[in-house]
């Protein structure tokens, strides 16, 4: 893994075809347009997150005494959580915090940990994936042992596990590697499918005569080959790297308050679930639609890249 | 097969002892200072240094982890002299924050859960089962594009959402059903079923959504095999080619599913069990977090490994009969 990570989007360029015909297809399709604007209208939220948060004028982590009522245990003052001209999304109950600024933040961290994991999943899957299918023999029966002695651990508990006994290092960081150590498996077993397939195909074979070295077969002949399933897989791989991002933080263990991230926003939120539902409901549904429009996307991207596996 | 039934016996062992050793790990090697990590967050110097005679932390890794392993085979006193504490087979730690040996804390814990993940997982073969059966049938008409449009939003949904909202619609709007509080099977099996009922649909849903794609897309596989042709070309009835052939085959993919999601839940359904209140595996592990009570939340992740392992191999036996195409 030292040597530099093969990256599926760099097999895109040379083979206008097939990878024009699969974005008409996807073109003609009304939810992957909405799907895909979903997703990129909250990737815009956590990117301009400072700049969203400095436009309403309080930072996640700003108290606002005024904008609760201390003689009513701390709830918002005025309707529907405290929306006004001041608050958009009304504000934190107790705190003040302001519910807009903190959503936007917290789709930051959530999607960072979620994308970032992803990408340790796909790098580390595909290139293990395509050692193990290419290289066969022992490199084959090595890493696919470790493969399946991975998937055979129950993650999300031995994450919190991870997480619980960390202390004090750096939240973010340990998430995200924590959350990719436990998903690349997944990755590698399509991979590794894909190159077994591709193997002993003429133009593979046509290189190898040729006289290519391993490395410029696997980087130009097998891994334009399983990028497209690999590209499916990994849209279906972001709705779980969200949820497992969420349930860590909401257990506890994982990003620690005051950085807000949706999953602990939500665990925050569940105490004053009767007496402000919309500091619940905010959360929940960026959640829900974050993982929804991914869940979409990745189902036609597969459909279209994939179609052997999956839905036939 | 029965060199394969030993084989697959002594890859589970394998297993299960690189998963204690990666718990030994997390919890022996990782901390800085393990037994502080052990002794949670209201720690006594007293509790402090009886975890540290416990732990054996001046003895060399290899010899603390053989102690660990030969624990949990055939239990082992902690420390000596005024710190010893027996604990019995298997031993899985030690709870300072309870006074109490972690098996016994899960063994308390246990029907709870069980009921919580059987009771759920019933319900969610049936709910998945049927609606990936039916949508396949109906390729690529309405009933399936409905079906396979929920799924996929039902799935989206996180547990938090459909809990609160089961336990604010049900409860507090209608009065329908009780807020959940467990009561024994042993004790009154028609307040058990209504007292877990909304736990089982929020829980049931969500894997409901997974299963119903999942065998939809196995089943309509399944359907296109040349043998489900012939058997219809037979003439025989559409009842019997769709079960006897097609579902047979068709859940082998589901099953697999099955096997890991049940080892899973029966000590892995924390949120539900938080969320609900009740007083399962998962509800002590999140209780654990908080207090940062170490070797309960160990322990309970060398249960649910272990459960998830045995799930497997159990399922992986189950091939051979479920899909006779399956030799070894």
């Amino acid at each position: 893994m030292t040597t530099t990570a093969p990256t599926p989007a760099a097999a895109a360029a040379p083979a206008a075809g097939p990878w024009r015909l699969a974005r008409a297809e996807l073109r003609r399709r009304a939810s992957v347009k909405i799907s895909l604007a979903v997703v990129v209208l909250f990737l815009l939220m956590a990117a301009a997150a400072p700049l969203l948060s400095a436009l309403c004028g309080w930072s996640p982590e700003e108290f606002d005494k005024s904008a609760v009522d201390p003689y009513l245990g701390g709830q918002p003052v005025g309707p529907f959580g405290g929306i006004s001209a001041e608050h958009w999304l009304g504000v934190e109950p107790v705190t003040g915090r302001d519910l807009f600024a903190r959503l936007v933040h917290g789709a930051r961290v959530s999607l960072l940990i979620a994308l970032a994991a992803t990408a340790i999943v796909v790098v580390a899957g595909t290139a293990a994936g395509i050692a193990a299918g290419y290289f066969g023999g022992r490199t084959d029966a090595l890493l696919s042992r470790l493969m399946d002695l991975t998937m055979s651990f129950p993650s999300l508990i031995f994450m919190i596990a991870m997480m619980s006994v960390a202390r004090d290092v750096n939240r973010i960081l340990l998430m995200t590697a924590v959350i990719g150590l436990f998903g690349w498996p997944g990755v590698a077993r399509v991979v590794r499918g894909q190159t077994l397939s591709l193997k002993h195909r003429e133009y593979v074979d046509a290189a190898r005569v040729g006289g290519s070295g391993p490395w410029r077969i696997l980087t130009r002949a097998v891994l334009p080959g399983v990028a497209g399933p690999v590209i499916a897989c990994t849209t279906l791989l972001v709705p779980g790297m969200i949820a497992t991002e969420a349930a860590l933080s909401y257990l506890g263990v994982g990003v620690r308050p005051p950085t807000p991230s949706w999953g602990q926003m939500i665990a925050e939120s569940v105490a004053f679930y009767d007496t402000d539902p919309l500091y619940f409901a905010v959360p929940s549904t960026c959640l829900f639609l974050t993982v929804l429009a991914f869940t979409l996307l990745g189902d036609a991207l597969r459909d279209v890249l994939d179609p052997r596996s999956g839905r036939a | 097969m029965i060199l394969y039934i030993g084989r697959r016996l002594l890859a589970a062992a394998g297993v299960l002892l690189a998963i204690a050793a990666v718990t030994f790990t997390i919890f022996y090697v990782l901390p800085s200072d393990p037994a502080a990590a052990a002794c949670g967050k209201s720690c006594s110097t007293e509790r402090l240094e009886a975890i540290r005679a416990h732990m054996g932390l001046d003895r060399p890794l290899w010899q603390q982890f053989t102690d660990f392993v030969t624990g949990i085979f055939t239990g082992r006193t902690l420390g000596s002299g005024r710190y010893a504490v027996h604990c019995s087979f298997p031993c899985l730690g030690y709870s300072y924050e309870n006074s109490e040996a972690v098996w016994d804390l899960l063994t308390d814990r246990m029907p709870v859960s069980a009921s919580l993940a059987l009771g759920a997982a019933a319900l969610w073969l049936l709910l998945g089962l049927a609606a990936g059966v039916t949508a396949a049938l109906r390729k690529d008409t309405l009933t399936d594009r409905a079906l396979m449009v929920g799924a996929v939003a039902a799935a989206s949904l996180p547990v938090y959402f459909t809990s609160m909202m089961l336990i604010h619609g049900v409860v507090r709007l209608t009065g329908l059903l009780p807020y959940p509080q467990y009561v024994p099977f042993g004790e009154d099996p028609a307040h058990w079923a209504s007292n877990l009922l909304l736990p089982w649909t929020a829980l049931a849903l969500l894997y409901a959504a997974m299963y119903a794609r999942q065998s939809r897309g196995s089943m309509i596989e399944a359907m296109a095999e040349p043998y489900v042709r012939t058997a219809r070309a037979k003439g025989l009835p559409r009842r019997t080619v769709v079960v006897k052939h097609g579902l047979r085959t068709g859940m082998t993919p589901v099953l697999t599913l099955f096997g890991m999601d049940l080892g899973g839940l029966l000590a892995g359904a924390v949120i539900t069990e938080s969320l609900f209140g009740l007083p399962g595996v998962g509800r002590l592990f999140y209780g654990a977090l908080t207090t940062g009570d170490q070797p309960v939340v160990l322990g309970v992740t060398l249960l649910s490994a272990a459960f998830i392992v045995v799930a497997n191999l159990a399922v992986d036996l189950l091939y051979a009969v479920a899909d006779p195409r399956v030799r070894y």
